[in-house]
């Protein structure tokens, strides 16, 4: 209810989130924030931050718990009613299970990672937004749990997400990302993750692959994840914000922001590239292809964002034009090395049906009908054969974004793109042009990156000797929760259950 | 070409009046639907004003309600207690 007579909202938000912090006295200021100075940054005056949602404590309190409610009323209902058997197909778990295991840890990250910044800046105002944001993160990180935990009684490979979150290899592309931004220093982490990475890039998972979600029958991803973007809203906004404000305060400021939009739009598009391949090939009923996604959202609303950062000088991130090269089939090749490690994957991989590789004929034309299509339809054959191939190597990955290195060439599709640079008589491999200048950049900071095949060869993983001893040190089971899904336990309970069990029976040989 | 802002909003019946009240006071404005969702673009400029919100809905509105129904925006943010704009200034 809006009251008669009251402050307006610039006013009561000024009142509310000015003038409540001091100067200290006992000791100096550098000493109690010694780290908004270290990064080069220069702040001229705090007061002139701004939150544009000019939200205070006590709104941000009545709408959260007003979505709390919202969304936990919706997950009550989807538990009752065995909302697990709507989904489309049992395939589609395995972008749940992705979820799961690389994004919710980011959230938690992200709310660790949010609280260091807030207690880092002198400035009230970004100090109030950092807490709002930690607060947020830890939510999202809770309420996703919350919904996964009822898919858990009832699909294999989800019992063990921490244990594997710092374990496994293909967990190190995210984990990797947000460790890199947590050790960086607070400006730079408000920059890369509310910035480059909200503002610039998670619409591409909140939107297209959460309506997706809504598509492919899955009430409860559908609802934590509007829910979290709608804070995500003002995680942007915050990104925004700062980035103005730091380009605002001082001309100094703008080629180190441009260097860290270049380094973060590069490492979250990279990142992004696993969303790429949920939405072409674990969603079995499609919304919308990643390179349609990229279109929308990079193409048209990122650009848009970077026209209007162009008064202050800055201007689009560095290899933009090779990410949108790669449009067409960055999801293929990342596809093509899931599906073979999938020895080692806390989730199924498969050959798309017919009708799935005719949309993507239709999404992708002509590069993927002469190399994709064959190369799947091949993949195909070997399993009808009795050879489902699995590669039981560990691949060398990229020292920045911890990728296998089996990207192409910006220009050849046919060609992998390697890219080796060297840091104090030692060699390392990079995937590509954008992350060798990261690595070349900050090289003291990635030659501590811990490499997975690495570790694993060095005895760390338990004293592995083989991917499936890795699996195990994982407490991956083989061929219940990696490998193939066709024959695969979810695959046999799904048919099953929704061939004449009016009530499923709960996966009791599975740890809660 | 005038880069385009957006807004998008889940697709319930709440949000509809919002919806509703973006596309009338907003001509150049054009929805776009996707499973659970609407997303609005607008070349430029896109208002949201309290008192359509609140003639749809046939009850009281406060602007910070929309974060409940809200998924997501692009462009920079002006809100006040009547109104929430989002725009571009290139």
């Amino acid at each position: 209810m809006v009251k008669a007579k009251r402050l307006g909202l610039k006013e009561r938000y000024s009142l509310m989130t000015r003038g409540l912090d001091w100067e200290t006295t006992y000791q100096p200021m550098d000493q109690v924030f010694p780290y908004d100075k270290y990064e080069g940054i220069k702040i001229l005056d705090w007061d002139k931050w701004e939150d544009p949602f000019r939200l205070t404590m006590e709104s941000y309190w009545k709408y959260q718990s007003e979505k709390e409610r919202k969304l936990y009323a919706i997950l009550d209902a989807f538990q009752q009613n065995n909302g697990q058997l709507n989904i489309s197909d049992a395939r589609y778990m395995s972008a749940v299970k992705l979820w799961l295991q690389g994004i919710t840890p980011l959230e938690y990250a992200a709310h660790r990672g949010f609280a260091h910044a807030g207690r880092a800046f002198r400035g009230a105002g970004a100090r109030v937004a950092c807490q709002m944001q930690s607060i947020d993160e830890l939510r999202h990180a809770q309420t996703q749990l919350h919904a996964f935990s009822h898919y858990n009684k009832f699909f294999n490979g989800m019992h063990g997400f921490a244990h594997i979150r710092d374990r496994a290899w293909y967990l190190s592309i995210p984990k990797s990302f947000f460790e890199d931004a947590m050790s960086a220093g607070p400006f730079e982490f408000v920059t890369s993750i509310s910035f480059a990475f909200e503002y610039v890039l998670t619409n591409l998972l909140f939107m297209p692959f959460v309506s997706g979600a809504a598509y492919n029958g899955d009430m409860a991803t559908t609802t934590f994840g509007f829910s979290a973007q709608s804070d995500e809203s003002r995680h942007m906004t915050l990104g925004l914000e700062v980035v103005k404000f730091m380009l605002e305060q001082h001309e100094d400021n703008v080629p180190i922001v441009q260097a860290w939009l270049d380094k973060w739009f590069w490492r979250g598009y990279r990142l992004l590239g696993l969303v790429g391949t949920m939405m072409d090939y674990m969603l079995p009923k499609k919304v919308m292809s990643w390179k349609e996604a990229w279109e929308i959202y990079w193409e048209g609303n990122g650009i848009a964002l970077f026209h209007d950062l162009n008064r202050y000088g800055i201007r689009l991130p560095k290899y933009h034009e090779v990410a949108t090269k790669e449009k067409t089939r960055v999801t293929h090749e990342l596809w093509a090395t899931l599906y073979q490690y999938g020895n080692a994957l806390g989730l199924h991989t498969w050959v798309p049906e017919d009708e799935e590789l005719d949309w993507m004929s239709e999404k992708y034309g002509e590069l993927f009908d002469t190399m994709y299509r064959p190369r799947l339809l091949f993949m195909r054959e070997q399993e009808n054969a009795g050879k489902r191939y699995f590669n039981n190597r560990l691949p060398m990955v990229c020292q920045v974004c911890q990728i296998p290195v089996f990207f192409t060439e910006p220009d050849d599709p046919q060609k992998i793109c390697v890219r080796i640079v060297e840091w104090a008589d030692t060699k390392h491999h990079c995937c590509s042009d954008g992350c060798a200048d990261i690595f070349n950049r900050e090289p003291e900071k990635f030659v501590q990156s811990l490499i997975p095949p690495q570790q694993i060869y060095r005895g760390e993983a338990g004293g592995a000797r083989d991917i499936f001893e890795y699996a195990e040190w994982l407490h991956l089971k083989k061929d219940v929760d990696t490998g193939e899904y066709r024959g695969s336990p979810d695959h046999k309970n799904w048919e099953a259950w929704r061939s004449e069990k009016p009530t499923p029976q709960t996966n009791s040989d599975e740890a809660a | 070409m005038t880069d385009k802002v957006f807004i998008a909003l889940q697709n319930n019946s709440e949000a509809q009046a919002i919806i509703e009240a973006i596309l009338e006071d907003n001509s150049s404005a054009i929805a776009n639907e996707s499973p659970g969702m609407v997303k609005i673009d607008c070349p430029g400029r896109l208002i949201v004003r309290r008192e359509t919100v609140a003639e749809k809905m046939g009850r009281e509105f406060d602007l910070q309600e929309i974060h409940i129904n809200l998924i997501s925006i692009g462009g920079n943010i002006d809100e006040t207690d009547d109104e929430f704009v989002l725009s571009w200034n290139s």
